[in-house]
């Protein structure tokens, strides 16, 4: 070592063989390789997840129904003879749709073999014969093919996620229960249809009648309210920071502050919005009004940044151009920087909003997580968002719910398409060249 | 409701007062505008203004205040049996008298003095709003008068409405900073509250984590322990793993992309790996869930390894998946800011591309990458949803990425999920926990931005 390193410096031959440069163009090709796979890695992740998701959840937009051959007694629904409508309305329909589906399977004598063959059925049923009646009174006293929902564990198993082969223990639907669904479907008592619960429905502990209306109906009205707040908040301190503000200390520290508001984790403002608004405010738990507040705050940021660059990239001699025809400061903004920055703003804004709807950690904090069944009217009303009600069918035991859930992913994912796509097409459709 | 038609009416108010001012400072100048100050609109701007402005912070304010002080006079008109209760006790039949009186259904019994002061509560609520809605009406008419009878020729309605409308823009962009106040404070006010129950040298170098406090005296496990040094363990293993994936993936497709992808591909691939960014945390969580760990708990079966189901390994790479795209776009960023110059000076030394972005590009743009893997792990330390619905809840002290650990936002989430008391060492311990995550993730974006932005000075 030392030898070497005391002669004069060794000079490098070109080496004529051609191996070293071999080596070195093969480190080059490989050093490339590594990046296609590093992209081909993302993309392939990206793909994996969708095609899981799609593949989970596409079944969830059908649901099995039976079809009951259903006598509406009039002795049995309206002993009267009135039609008075509370009186229709309180009539035993468990009774007659179980009554109904037992009739189609007269050999079966034993109580706990009836209680199983019901089981079969959604509990919903009778909610579907009320519904009949209510509608057409005239139905009593008739016999009419009525299409009830199927549970959730025969929907499962019609859907072929739960398997024959599996032993009869580990599954569900037992073997006893297998022979009706085999001799409905010889009947062709067994159909599948389009699930319009799932689109109208609230949330439910039952899974084939659980839906996402009430889900979709809190995230839009939440969104609305951080729409309302952080759109104006946003564009006005975008305007003074980047048209009116004086550069110096107090200006600079808004705008460090803003950028690390940007990146503070989601979570802390929801213990914002727990300690200033529930706790201290006393505003009520679980409503779309506090958890609009509280993504407002956290999309601020975003809509500053995008709303500054828009700004920023309105060319100056517009401004210019109005001064100097005599406009104020603020009618050179207001009527000529503003309309032209207004497509980037907007781009930016509903990039925030869709950020905004994706986010759950926060409406957790808030108490957003109830269970709630009922569709939200208003912005105090208790109401939950669609990201947290996957959160909550995810947590569910029952197996229907993980199609339920990948099924109102593909919904949110819908949602955030078109909301991307808008942007995309507002930024390509008013982009100008200056 | 009635609130909404409050608004609605101070709204169409304010709208009358814009016509009324614009009319009358026509008719102030006898139909030849040019002789009034400024335009006609901003006469009708300014009597809007004076209108609306005051009514509408009034109605703000007295909403915000107004449950406060009708329960301070709730509270100070009870029954001495009821105030000479202990706090909580007192708290509960408060809250029992609240919800009673808004028509909620309540439990425990409830004495005819509680019956009575819900009465006389509901009965302040209503008189409090309409004493609300007069004052907010006389206020919105009285402010439009106002208006309207200085409207002169020689009023300055321009430069007025143009300082009222300046005023508030830098109420607006205090927002921000009021926003970074509010949570600062917030967070040390409870964690303060905590930090006077559990000492703080207890909570900051602790070992055991176990948040339960006893019920009864004596209870097995009950004591309760806040030591947060396992929780920011397994956070940090959860982080590192994260790294592993997010770090040599992002990197290498920014170096992928800035330097030998073509404009086609280009277009095709970035917006791709931006979706990444753009899908909710809670789907990646499922994903996790789902797919990620049956995967690896099967694989570990398959190997004859112990994996548990809510192992740090799937959270940790989920996470990683998630975070490639804040790597990769600040990385291209930075490193298509490179000066093409200094490429062209190594191909000209004969040097091959790959040994130009390594020698080169790479240690130009390293203060710019080094940047932006801080703020994917400052983002991966805030990550709540995944690791909520993937990581486990037991906090263990441990380095094996197969094993469950827990992390600081999963124990916020499950302390601050469901009911809660809000004076309990368990509750409040949610905040310092807060408190510790906001410190550390400040901490490192500040040192992020700023490592980004003199960097990107430096070749602009």
């Amino acid at each position: 070592m030392t030898e070497t390193s005391a002669s004069a410096a060794p000079i490098q031959r070109p080496d004529l063989s051609g191996a070293r440069l071999k080596r070195r163009y093969a480190a080059e090709a490989r050093f490339r390789l590594y990046g296609l796979i590093a992209v081909f890695a993302a993309i392939g992740t990206l793909v994996l997840l969708l095609t899981s998701i799609i593949s989970n959840g596409y079944t969830a937009f059908a649901q099995h129904h039976i079809a009951l051959e259903v006598t509406f007694d009039e002795a049995e629904i309206d002993p009267t003879g009135e039609r008075e409508y509370n009186v229709l309305r309180r009539a035993n329909y468990q009774g007659i749709a179980r009554a109904s589906l037992r009739g189609s399977f007269p050999d079966v004598t034993e109580r706990r073999a009836k209680r199983a063959l019901v089981g079969l059925m959604s509990g919903s049923a009778d909610q579907t014969l009320r519904d009949i009646v209510l509608a057409n009174p005239d139905v009593i006293g008739t016999t009419q093919t009525v299409w009830v929902k199927a549970s959730d564990d025969l929907d499962s198993f019609m859907k072929g996620h739960i398997s024959r082969d599996v032993p009869e223990s580990d599954r569900r639907i037992k073997d006893r229960d297998i022979g009706w669904i085999d001799q409905l479907i010889a009947d062709e008592r067994i159909e599948s249809q389009f699930n319009t619960t799932f689109f109208t429905a609230g949330d439910s502990r039952e899974p084939e009648q659980a839906g996402i209306w009430g889900a979709t109906v809190g995230s839009f009205l939440m969104l609305f309210v951080t729409l309302v707040l952080s759109f104006p908040i946003g564009v006005l301190s975008a305007i003074y920071l980047e048209e009116f503000a004086p550069k110096n200390r107090w200006t600079d520290l808004i705008e460090v502050n803003i950028n690390n508001l940007a990146a503070v984790p989601s979570i802390v403002f929801g213990l914002l919005g727990l300690a200033v608004f529930l706790n201290f405010f006393g505003l009520p738990r679980s409503a779309p009004l506090v958890g609009g507040m509280v993504l407002a705050l956290m999309t601020l940021p975003t809509i500053i940044i995008a709303a500054r660059a828009a700004l920023k990239a309105v060319p100056p001699s517009i401004r210019e151009a109005a001064l100097g025809v005599g406009a104020s400061k603020l009618q050179a903004v207001t009527h000529h920087v503003l309309p032209l920055a207004m497509p980037g703003i907007l781009t930016g804004t509903i990039l925030g909003a869709a950020q905004a709807l994706g986010e759950t950690a926060p409406l957790l904090m808030i108490g957003m997580v109830a269970f709630i069944v009922d569709i939200p009217g208003g912005f105090t009303d208790s109401a939950t968002a669609l990201p947290v009600q996957i959160y909550l069918w995810a947590d569910s035991p029952e197996r229907a719910f993980v199609e339920k859930t990948s099924a109102a992913i593909m919904v949110l994912l819908a949602f955030l398409v078109v909301m991307n796509a808008v942007a995309v097409l507002l930024r390509k459709r008013f982009e100008r060249r200056w | 409701m009635s609130l909404l038609i409050l608004a609605a009416t101070l709204l169409l108010l304010t709208l009358a007062g814009y016509y009324m001012g614009r009319g009358r400072s026509v008719a102030v100048s006898q139909g030849v505008t040019h002789r009034l100050h400024s335009r006609p609109q901003y006469y009708g701007v300014y009597v809007a203004l004076w209108c609306g402005m005051p009514s509408f912070l009034l109605l703000a304010l007295w909403l915000a205040l107004e449950p406060q002080i009708v329960e301070m006079i709730l509270v100070s008109n009870l029954p001495a049996s009821i105030l000479d209760l202990n706090p909580d006790q007192r708290g509960l039949i408060v809250n029992q008298i609240t919800s009673l009186a808004l028509g909620g259904i309540v439990g425990g019994n409830i004495t005819p003095e509680i019956e009575a002061a819900a009465r006389d509560y509901a009965g302040m609520r209503q008189t409090g709003f309409a004493a609300m809605a007069v004052l907010v009406l006389c206020i919105a008419i009285f402010g439009l008068a106002l208006g309207r009878k200085q409207i002169a020729t020689t009023l300055r309605a321009r430069n007025r409405v143009e300082t009222i409308v300046s005023a508030v823009m830098i109420v607006a962009s205090t927002i921000a900073i009021a926003t970074t106040i509010g949570i600062v404070l917030s967070l040390l006010f409870e964690a303060s509250r905590f930090f006077t129950k559990i000492p703080v040298t207890d909570f900051l170098f602790g070992l055991q984590w176990s948040p339960q406090t006893a019920l009864r005296e004596g209870q097995v496990g009950g004591s309760g322990a806040f030591g947060m040094l396992p929780l920011f363990a397994g956070t940090l293993l959860i982080t590192f793993i994260a790294m592993c994936v997010a770090v040599p993936v992002g990197l290498y497709s920014a170096i992928y992309m800035s330097e030998y992808a073509g404009p086609k591909m280009r277009a095709i691939a970035k917006p791709i790996l931006e979706v990444l960014a753009g899908i909710p945390t809670v789907v990646y969580g499922f994903f996790a869930a789902l797919t990620v760990a049956p995967f690896f708990r099967n694989t570990g079966d398959a190997l004859s390894l112990d994996v548990s189901s809510e192992s740090a390994l799937a959270a940790g790479i989920v996470i990683g998946i998630m975070s490639i795209p804040f790597v990769s776009s600040l990385s291209d960023d930075v490193m298509n800011s490179v000066p093409q110059t200094l490429r062209d000076g190594a191909f000209a030394l004969g040097a091959t591309k790959s040994e130009t972005i390594k020698q080169v590009v790479l240690p130009a743009a390293l203060p710019g990458i080094v940047g932006s893997v801080l703020l994917a792990v400052s983002r991966a330390i805030g990550e709540t949803m995944i690791v909520v619905m993937a990581a486990g809840l037991a906090a263990n002290l441990t380095v094996n990425p197969l094993e469950a650990v827990t992390t600081v936002t999963v124990q916020i989430v499950t302390l601050l999920v469901g009911d809660q008391e809000f004076d309990s060492a368990k509750t409040l311990s949610a905040f310092a926990l807060g408190l510790m995550l906001f410190v550390v993730t400040l901490t490192l974006n500040v040192i992020a931005l700023r490592v980004v932005r003199k960097y990107r000075e430096k070749y602009d």
